[in-house]
This record gives C-alpha cells, structure tokens and sequence, in this order.
C-alpha cells in the first residue's frame, strides 16, 4: 500500500509539474494517469504494487467530491440566475451524448457484438 | 459553536458519516434517484444551511478528501491498463464512439447554454459536463469555468444518466449491451456505471472503462475546441 501510494503520487506530482512548468492546456492528474499508464505498459511499474491503492481510491471516488458539490451553496445565486442554461443544456447534451455514442457504437460492433458478449461470460 | 465547526474533524466526520448513511439507504432503497453522492450532498447542504455553518468551516476538514481525487484520476490508469487486450482488440468502434460522444458533449452543451444566454464562465462551466467530476474540474479550471458550478453540473448529469439511461438506450434501439455501457459512460461518467452494475455486468465493465477513456479524451481535445467555442461566447 505504501509503495503503491508513493507511485500514485509521484505520478501525479509530475503530471502536476509538468502541466504547470510547460503551461499545457491539460490537467495535471489526466497527465499523471497517462505517465502512470505507459510506466505499467513498459513494465516499470508492477501491477500488484498499485492495486491495493487503486482499489481503494477508485471504490471510494465518489465520497471525495462530496466537498466540491457541497460547494455549490457559494454558487446558488448563479445558478438560480441562469436557471434556463444551465438545466436544458445539461439534460439535452446528456441525451445526445448517450443517443449519438450508443448509436455509432451499436453500429460499428454490429455482428462482433453477440460473440464477444459470450466469450465475456 | 465556530470553535467546533472549524475543527478539520467535523468536515471529515460530516462527510463520511452523511455519505456512509446514504449508502446503506440505497443499498436497502435501490432507487436510482436516491443516488448514494447526491443524497449525501444535498443533506450536508441543508444542513449547514439550516444550522449556519460556513462553507469553509465545512472544507477545514472536506479539503482533506477532496484533495484524494486527483490521486483518484491517476489510479484509473490501471483499469484501463487491465482491459488493455480488448480495448486494443475494439479499439476503433470504442474510441470513434466516445470521441464522437465527447465532441457532441463539448458543442451541444456550450451551444445550448449559449442560445439561453447562459454568461461565459456558465456556458466554460459546462464544457466538460459528462466526464468524471476530477477530470472536469481540471479541465474547467484550465479553460475559465467554475469549478465547483462545473462539479455541481457533473453530479446532476450523472444522476441523469443513473436514473433513466439504460432506459433511453432501449428508446432509441440501442440494444447491444457494450454499446448501452460505453454510451451510458460516456454520458454519465461514474454515476451511470454505477446503475449499469445493476443492469449488466459487461455493460458495466465497458461503461466503466469508457469513463476514463471520455475524460481523457476530453482533456486532451478541448484546447482544440475552444477556437470552434470562442466563436459564439
């Protein structure tokens, strides 16, 4: 778990670096993740030294935007004036994100799906 | 009453404890709308409010987990790593459906805030609506939105796509269970996956990599897209 810990965040550390030092248009953590990732393809890093921590911070990531959503009470005025924007615009792209992504990827595995499907039970 | 409110410890014991309670309600209620994060938010804001307590009492001790989700976007790197082989093997219907998925998220959700004269920093605060809350934030800090108006949008989109996304799917003749999974990831990030486990296992386990695939690619295409936003805000 210690190691593990460690690798998360030197990961991150140097995502957050890099990000900041070379002014890049990307968060620090998704540079993290990716450094992270290519260190487990090369073998740098070893699954079973990780897993324990990711295990728990992926299992528990939902408690940990609990402050930042309860930090909505410093924004309720905004919200309540633009009411209209923000709520149609959220429900409406959510529906077209989830009809245009469904429906490509429905059509692309069309035939791959059914047997991989099996294969995966 | 300041002096035990500031305390890091009552930020801490709220959060955890609202959250563990929310928790074992869904776990006895199983509705969709009862989400575990949404309940546990609401409850923590009616109760600061009702009892008078400043929000930055509340973060002496809620800083400490939300400090824990950028680790958290960094330990998606290993699911996606063990799923490796089959994302390789499907890697194209995978990633020009949820590319596809994450350019209409972008466009649709900044144009329509846009035509509602939604302000600038509302339509930014947007942008990143449908990939996980950590990813989002990042990504809403780096182009001008606000981040905790960006967090509350992420939380509500998921809840949508909990409550009625597998539903929406089979409207509209989506069937195949992999495409029901990475659309309902796509859209709905964490909160979606969570309803998929519910549904189908294999929906799920593709619903779940399609969150870290979406927010990523969301983090990395919208400095491209925000010439095409800077157009109409």
């Amino acid at each position: 778990m210690l190691s593990g810990s460690a690798i998360i965040l030197l990961s991150l550390l140097a995502g957050n670096f890099l990000s900041a030092h070379f002014s890049l248009p990307i968060p620090g953590n998704i540079i993290g993740m990716t450094l992270l990732l290519f260190a487990l393809i090369f073998g740098v890093v070893k699954v079973r030294t990780i897993k324990p921590v990711c295990d728990f911070l992926l299992q528990n990531m939902a408690l940990f935007f609990v402050p930042v959503g309860v930090g909505m009470v410093a924004h309720f005025d905004l919200i309540g004036r633009e009411f209209l924007p923000i709520t149609v615009s959220m429900i409406a792209s959510t529906f077209l994100v989830m009809g245009a992504t469904g429906l490509i990827a429905q059509r692309m595995l069309k035939g791959k799906g059914s047997e991989d499907e099996l294969a995966d039970r | 009453m300041s002096s035990l409110t500031a305390d890091p410890t009552f930020g801490l014991f709220i959060s955890i404890g609202t959250y563990a309670l929310a928790k074992e309600l869904y776990r006895r209620v199983r509705h969709p709308l009862l989400n575990p994060v949404t309940v546990t938010i609401a409850a923590i804001i009616v109760f600061i409010l009702t009892l008078d307590i400043k929000y930055d009492d509340y973060m002496e001790g809620g800083q400490y987990l939300h400090y824990l989700l950028g680790p958290s976007v960094v330990a998606l790197a290993l699911p996606i790593y063990e799923r490796r082989e089959r994302i390789l093997k499907m890697a194209r219907p995978i990633i020009i459906s949820i590319l596809t998925g994450s350019l209409v998220s972008i466009l649709s959700a900044t144009f329509i805030a846009y035509l509602l004269g939604g302000t600038r920093e509302v339509i930014l605060s947007l942008a990143p609506k449908s990939v996980t809350t950590p990813i989002a934030l990042g990504v809403s800090e780096k182009i001008g939105g606000l981040p905790p108006l960006t967090a509350t949008i992420v939380v509500l989109t998921g809840c949508i796509g909990g409550a009625v996304g597998p539903e929406f799917c089979r409207l509209i003749g989506v069937k195949n269970i992999f495409a029901v999974g990475i659309a309902v990831g796509t859209s709905s990030h964490g909160i979606g996956t969570a309803r998929m486990m519910d549904e189908d296992i294999t929906g799920a386990a593709y619903s779940g990599l399609s969150i870290g695939l979406a927010g990523m690619i969301t983090a990395y295409i919208m400095p491209l897209m925000m010439p095409v936003i800077a157009l109409f805000i």
